[in-house]
């Protein structure tokens, strides 16, 4: 609390200065991580195979940026993810909505979200393969079955969670079922909700990168792949290097997304934990 | 005895269906090959000896490289909990390798480590190392400061603290980031199988796929799909067991 205090008390300049050295401290850790991988890489202790420098992959990866291929391949692969990931959201909340209102929803699919949940749904890839054929539909239909569990449980469990009183408040001032669900619950509930698509964008990444490096074709994984086949060590390198920052990119969006969503919450001002 | 029946009447009621669908011919056979027909192929698989001969080399990878991974993961949260250098150095790095997709690095352990289980064991230990560091960094810096300070009072060393004080108040957050981590050690292990080896159980979906017995795979994926299912539910038993000192109110 009393970390809160102090923070609101620094002046805006200090407060520049400490996101500043923050910021620095991160970069320096990164850094340090890179060049130890430069002078290990250059030491001859490994060879150019196992592990080629950072600055020949940097090269590689400043090739394919500049031909397009990059843009290309990060394109389709943020597709598949986002594409999948929406899909999941918005069947995931649907979902959770009528599980958490209605008996019937919650008795069918009760027992298919608690055992479906734990599965590895990964290995179905084959039998989505064997439906959907390699392309596009089936690498989404995989990035969808594989996130949306943790949507729905968080939406059910964020509306179950809703405080009796505000329903019965919003009730006795006359709300309808309608206003009652877009106005009380699912803002009550977003909290949870985002809690839970942040678990599943993350999910939504892993999932279209292994489709692409099981099925091929062009995206990160299926590129990373075929270097990999050719024994290509620097792109498949470039690759793992390319799909950490899109990682990392896509992640750091949604929690700002997050923090923007949820300015009127009180989560908003509590000093964020890791 | 009723009641889980009624609880998961669903789950029957969906293989009633997906039976007569796939008996009537509704959809092709040969993609969704009747339940009694993948049964039997199961039971094939089970006496040829396969399915346990595949099974047994997966199990010991995920085993291994969770288990290294448990080890390794919570040294390092409660490290980076209590040393402030340890957290300035390793802290950058966890977040920003945390979000990257652990299937990307397929390719890499196989360069460094071969076909064999060296690496699939480093993938699956790289792969679940953070979720479990992350729960112990989380669940060590929530101690009491109160209970650490009683500790040191009493003349407890460092190590010691950690050990009697510092872990066991960490163990709830930890134990959920071993549940996070085992469900990544079982998608780790079957797509490493699938994508890259010579044996288990991914690779035998693989093989089964690609030569047209579609109700061996079938068995099989279910059974892989089953044996993450329990391996949850055993391991949601034993966190139970491991946390019934905690008073209630409290988790």
């Amino acid at each position: 609390m009393s970390a809160l205090v102090n923070a609101g008390e620094l002046s805006p300049a200090a407060r520049l200065l400490r996101a500043a050295g923050r910021t620095a401290a991160h970069l320096g850790s990164i850094a340090a991580l890179l060049v130890a991988w430069e002078v290990f890489a250059r030491s001859g202790a490994v060879t150019m195979f196992m592990l080629p420098p950072f600055s020949a992959v940097a090269e590689r990866i400043w090739a394919d940026a500049v031909d397009g291929n990059l843009w290309l391949n990060i394109g389709l692969t943020l597709y598949r993810t986002i594409v999948g990931f929406l899909l999941a959201s918005v069947i995931g909340i649907g979902l959770g909505i009528a599980m958490a209102r209605t008996r019937l929803a919650r008795w069918f699919f009760d027992p298919i979200i608690s055992i479906g949940f734990p599965m590895p749904k990964v290995v179905f890839l084959p039998v989505v393969i064997l439906w959907l054929g390699v392309f596009d539909v089936s690498k989404i239909t995989m990035v969808t079955i594989e996130a949306v569990f943790p949507v729905v449980t968080a939406t059910v469990l964020g509306i179950q969670g809703v405080d009796h009183e505000l329903l019965w408040s919003a009730r006795n001032m006359g709300a309808k079922d309608r206003e009652l669900l877009w106005q009380v619950l699912l803002p009550a509930a977003l909290p949870q909700i985002m809690t839970g698509i942040q678990v599943a964008l993350p999910i939504a990444l892993v999932v279209a990168v292994f489709t692409e490096m099981a099925m091929g074709g062009f995206g990160l994984g299926g590129v990373m792949m075929q270097s990999s086949r050719f024994a290509d060590s620097r792109g498949v390198f470039a690759g793992i290097v390319e799909i950490a920052v899109v990682g990392y990119c896509v992640v750091k969006g949604l929690a700002i997304l997050r923090w923007r969503l949820l300015l009127w919450h009180q989560e908003a001002m509590a000093p964020s934990t890791v | 005895m009723r009641a889980a029946l009624i609880r998961y009447s669903p789950l029957l009621l969906l293989a009633i269906a997906w039976q007569l669908v796939s008996q009537f011919e509704l959809v092709s056979s040969t993609a969704l090959p009747p339940l009694t027909q993948i049964g039997s192929a199961w039971i094939d698989l089970l006496t040829s000896g396969d399915l346990q001969k595949n099974a047994a080399p997966s199990l010991y990878r995920g085993g291994a490289g969770l288990m290294l991974a448990i080890g390794f993961g919570t040294a390092l949260g409660i490290a980076m909990a209590w040393w402030r250098p340890v957290n300035v150095v390793a802290g950058p790095l966890v977040e920003a390798f945390y979000p990257m997709p652990k299937s990307a690095l397929i390719p890499v352990t196989v360069i460094w480590l071969g076909f064999g289980d060296g690496s699939k064991i480093l993938l699956i230990f790289l792969g679940c190392m953070l979720p479990v560091t992350i729960g112990a960094f989380n669940g060590a810096r929530s101690t009491e400061q109160v209970l650490v300070w009683s500790a040191r009072c009493m003349g407890a060393s460092r190590l010691r603290m950690m050990w009697d004080v510092v872990l066991p108040s960490a163990l709830p957050e930890l134990l959920n980031g071993i549940r996070t981590a085992l469900a990544l050690a079982f998608i780790l292990m079957v797509t490493s199988e699938l994508i890259v080896a010579r044996e288990g159980l991914g690779n035998l979906i693989g093989f089964l796929g690609a030569n047209g017995s579609y109700a061996a795979m079938y068995a099989v994926v279910l059974t892989v799909a089953f044996l993450g299912f329990a391996a949850d539910r055993i391991y949601q038993f034993f966190m139970q067991r491991m946390l019934a000192w905690r008073e209630t109110g409290m988790a």
